[in-house]
This record gives structure tokens, sequence and C-alpha cells, in this order.
């Protein structure tokens, strides 16, 4: 990674600075720095519309870049992946001015440190949440691009996936410019780096093995036999084994898909762990197959109904008859 | 305006140190520059650093030479490829439609005199003919005896630039040179092509020792491009013209 080292040195803004707009005169108190990466330093800072983030940086054209994407994603109706944009302005430090824009400010945890504090099986459900935006950006013609668990974080309260950089976006049929090589399709070897469905779909398979390597590794020899071998040593990624491959491969046409897919995988986990603790001996023999699982599930759930509908049924007779011996008194 | 058509065209070097033969690379890159190609260096390291008068060389080769030079251990390479490839894309752009502009507006304005919302503007025209420029890139690598070990890395580099750079909309060409040569000062590895995987088949008989010879393999590349412009003049004259002036 390429850090901001020149920008760090000549601006090390300390809490309590005040940073005021050239065009727009709004004034921005500093508090503390959430993050720097190659494009900037991203700064909490209290303003007129309350607690805002506020991204810093010197190099103008890729700033420039954010500031439209971060616009164009405000466009996109009911789309709260990335933060919402406020404005954008210089800051002229000694004379010379630095660009800058606003964004609103997502408090909560980062992704693996939520998953680490609160448990794997959070895993799931959060995809399932990445994935409906996901799904909802895609129909707007772009591909999220940069997608790894720094950029997630987990709001606090309402336990709810939201992204913190967009830089990566890009529309769909246009390279991507933004990338980290874990997550990257292009890095495995799994396809090419031009926006589509798929470049995302394949992230998000690597958050999950992520979330269960927190430590990540780095390729060797051939990606995909590396990436299968690593997910059947880890007992956690087994249930998720088809999905992943399904999102590797490239084969699921969109984040909806891949979402339903998921959600059938975690139904059935809830199922089985529930299988499990009933009928133990049962469960043995099914656990290696889960078409037999499935099939077992139907049968319990038709059973239910039956038994449902005959409850039912004796009631309503018991009804008419209590009825019946009523009218036979009268 | 024809800035569409236009082709950027880069030179990459990549190399692990100082040169000590010729002509000062500097002053090639100089000459590079002057005929709208502008050049790029990335200093390699391994488990050794590149002292101090090498990375002065790596700096003023790039500075000189309107392109950007990065030091990286070889691990980031691939990535740092890439990403030096794009940000000389965007400088040479930029620089270009910052001539525009001042053509249209007058005076010394640039991007940055721009309120943020027009700035934003001029920036989506940027990014529209990054995507979509014709992309020139001479690959010169130094396979001097100390850059033996990386070379598996720098081939592994190469291909994942290709896979980047033929993710964009536009047409890309890389050739690739590699210095010292066998009888030469430069060696021609690879002939213009859009795709380097042939690149894994060549990379690992590479012999690698001798001199360092920077500057003259600069010079040596630099002709090499125009060659290919003398004889691709004759068809496309005025696409070419845009491209050539430089930040």
């Amino acid at each position: 990674m390429m850090t901001n080292h020149t920008l760090r040195k000549q601006c090390n803004l300390l809490p309590g600075s005040l940073i005021t707009g050239k065009w727009n005169k709004n004034p921005y108190q500093i508090k503390e720095e959430l993050g720097y990466g190659a494009n900037g330093i991203v700064y909490l800072a209290e303003s007129n519309y309350g607690k805002v983030a506020l991204k810093l940086s010197d190099d103008y054209s890729s700033i420039s870049s954010e500031m439209n994407i971060l616009k164009s994603f405000s466009k996109v109706q009911g789309h709260s992946l990335g933060p919402s944009f406020f404005e954008a302005d210089d800051w002229l430090k000694n004379g010379r001015p630095l660009p800058f824009y606003v964004m609103e400010y997502i408090r909560g945890e980062g992704y693996l440190a939520f998953i680490e504090k609160k448990g794997e099986s959070w895993v799931g459900v959060l995809m399932l949440q990445l994935l409906s935006s996901l799904g909802a950006l895609h129909k707007q013609g772009w591909a999220f691009g940069d997608l790894k668990p720094e950029n997630l974080i987990v709001t606090i309260p309402a336990y709810k996936i939201r992204c913190i950089d967009v830089g990566g976006t890009t529309l769909f049929g246009r390279s991507i410019k933004e990338f980290t090589e874990f997550f990257d399709r292009g890095y495995w070897g799994m396809g090419s780096r031009k926006a589509d469905q798929q470049y995302d779909l394949f992230a998000v398979a690597m958050i999950i093995i992520n979330s269960f390597y927190p430590k990540r590794f780095s390729k060797k020899g051939d990606g995909y036999t590396q990436l299968n071998e690593l997910i059947k040593q880890k007992r956690g990624l087994h249930p998720y084994s088809k999905v992943l491959d399904g999102a590797m491969r490239g084969q699921y046409h969109s984040a909806d898909e891949m979402r339903n897919d998921l959600l059938n995988v975690l139904n059935r986990e809830h199922e089985r762990k529930k299988v499990q603790t009933n009928l133990t001996s049962q469960s043995k023999k099914n656990k290696n197959s889960t078409s037999q699982t499935r099939s077992m599930r139907k049968r319990k759930g038709k059973k239910g109904r039956g038994v449902l509908e005959t409850l039912i049924l004796a009631i309503f007779v018991s009804i008419l008859y209590v009825l019946y011996v009523y009218s036979q008194f009268l | 305006m024809n800035m569409k058509t236009g082709t950027l065209k880069q030179i990459l070097l990549i190399t692990d140190g100082c040169s000590n033969q010729g002509e000062d690379p500097a002053a090639m890159a100089a000459l590079a520059r002057e005929q709208g190609i502008s050049v790029n260096v990335i200093g390699v390291m391994e488990n050794d650093t590149i002292d101090e008068k090498g990375l002065q060389e790596i700096e003023s080769i790039a500075l000189s030479g309107g392109g950007i030079s990065q030091i990286v251990y070889s691990k980031q390479l691939s990535h740092t490829v890439q990403m030096v490839t794009r940000k000389a894309m965007t400088q040479t752009i930029q620089g270009l439609v910052n001539k525009e502009l001042q053509q249209i507006l007058g005076t010394s304005t640039s991007m940055e005199d721009l309120p943020p919302d027009k700035r934003g503007e001029v920036m989506e025209v940027v990014d529209e003919l990054g995507e979509t420029s014709k992309l020139e890139v001479l690959i010169l690598v130094d396979t001097s005896a100390s850059m033996k070990h990386k070379l598996p890395t720098v081939k592994d580099a190469l291909l994942d630039l290709s896979l980047s750079m033929n993710a964009r909309m536009g047409d890309n060409k890389f050739s690739v040179f590699v210095f010292p040569g066998k009888r030469k000062d430069v060696e021609k590895l690879l002939d213009w092509t859009p795709k380097l995987e042939v690149l894994t088949k060549i990379f690992p008989k590479l012999t690698t020792g001798g001199i360092t010879p920077t500057g003259p393999a600069i010079n040596e590349a630099l002709g090499y491009f125009q060659k290919k412009r003398s004889l691709r003049g004759l068809l496309s004259h005025d696409d070419e013209s845009y491209f050539e002036e430089t930040v």
C-alpha cells in the first residue's frame, strides 16, 4: 500500500483545530483522526450539521473522483451502503489550498473486530445485508469495487452493515481502479478486473473466508485450488462451501441469487442444529448429506401440518357435536 | 478536439539501484519528456536496501521524465506497478486538460483554481479519458546481478499490469526490454503486444549480470517509440499530436 506520507507530514491536525472552507466558509472543528490511506486522511469533525466525517487530501484528482462517486450515490434512491455526501471545499493552509469533502459520519465497529467480539454466527446475517445493498447498487449499473472488511462498518445499535470508503465504485464495463489483492478476482487468477456484478460477489466470498482466516494469506500456485483447500481446512466454512464456490467461479448472475443461496444455507444450518439436538442419532446419519437433511426437513414440515389439520378438524367436529346436543336439549 | 483518440506513452523502468555506465539517465528521461513520453521508475527492494545515491537517481529520473517514482518491497510490486501506471496516466491527462482550461479561461487558471463542483466536472472528463485513451507502455527491466531473485516477482507484476490495463475500454500496447542485453546495452524481449502472458515463458530463461547502463537503455527505448511513430505517423498523423505535449 502506498500511504500518503507527505500529507501526513505537512498536516497532522490536532483535536480542536478549526478548518474553514475557502468557498462555502463552513467551519469544522476536528475531533479526532478516524483513519488514513493512499488518498488522504479522514477526521471526525463537529460542524453546523452535527458530527461529520471530513476527508482531507492533497490530491485533487482522486478527491474529485471520490466526490463524484459520492454524489452519484446520493442519487441512488434507498441505497444506504455508503455515507451521504454533504459538501466539498478547500482549506487554505499557509496560503496553499488543500481540498477536502464532508460526508455523513457512520458510527460503529469495524467488521472483523465485530465478528471477533460477537462471534462467527454473525457472518452469515451481515453478508445477507451486504448482498441486499450490493443488489441495489448493481441495479443502478455500478460495482462497488474495493470491497473489504476495512471498508465495512457495523453500525451500533442497529447492527446494520455500511461502507465507509466508496472510492473504488466503478460503472459496469469499466476497469476497477482501486482494489485490495486479497479480495481481487484478478489477483487469484479467477477473472478480469472489469467491473461487473461477479467482481463484487467474488469479494463477498473472500470476506466470508477472511472472517475465518483473520490473518489472511497470500497466493501460492493455482488460486482456485488453494482457496478450495483452505475452505476445506476450516470447519466453520463448510456450510458456505457451495455458495463460496459459486461466487468464486462467477456463477451467480446477481447479488440476489447469491443472497438466496446464502439464506438457504443459514436456514438449513439452523434446522440442522435443531435436528442435531432433538434427534442425535438420526442427525449423525444425515450429517454428510445435505440433500437428505433437506428432504427430511420437508417431511417433518408436512407431518407437522398434518397434525394441525387433524386437530382443527377434531375441534370443528366437536363444536358441531356440542351444538347438535345443545339443540336436542332445546 | 481529438483527445479521445490520443495515445498516452510511458516508459516504465524497474530497477534496484544506480546506473554505472553511459549517459545520465535523468537527461535521457528529460529527452523522453520532450517527446511526449513520460518516464516512471519503480525501485524494488527485497532483503537489500537502495542506497542514497540510487534513491536520488530514481527520483530525478521520474522528475525530469515527467513521471512518478516509487520505492517498494518486491512483495508489493504488483500493486504498485499498476498504481504508478494509472497515476502517471491521470497526471498526463490532467496536464493536457489544464492546458485546455488555460486556453479557454485564460492566464494561469488550473484545476485548483476552480470551485470544487466545477473541478468534479473536469475530473469526470479526466477519468473518462483515462478509461478510453490508448496506452503504450515500454517496460525496461534492470537485469543486473542483484535483480536475479526479484525477476519472478517482476514477471508477476507485469502480468498483473496487463490484467489491470486490459480491463480498460481503451487499447493497450506493451513492449518489454531488458538491460544489460547479451551483446548490446539493451535487448528487446517482447515486441508491442496487448498481452504480456508470453513473459511466463521468456522470463525464466533470462540471464542476469554485468553492468547497469540505465541511461543508454532509456535512450534506446526512445528510438523504439520514434521508429514506430514515424511509421504510424503516415497513417494517423493528427491522432498523435495531442498527447505529445507534456505536463
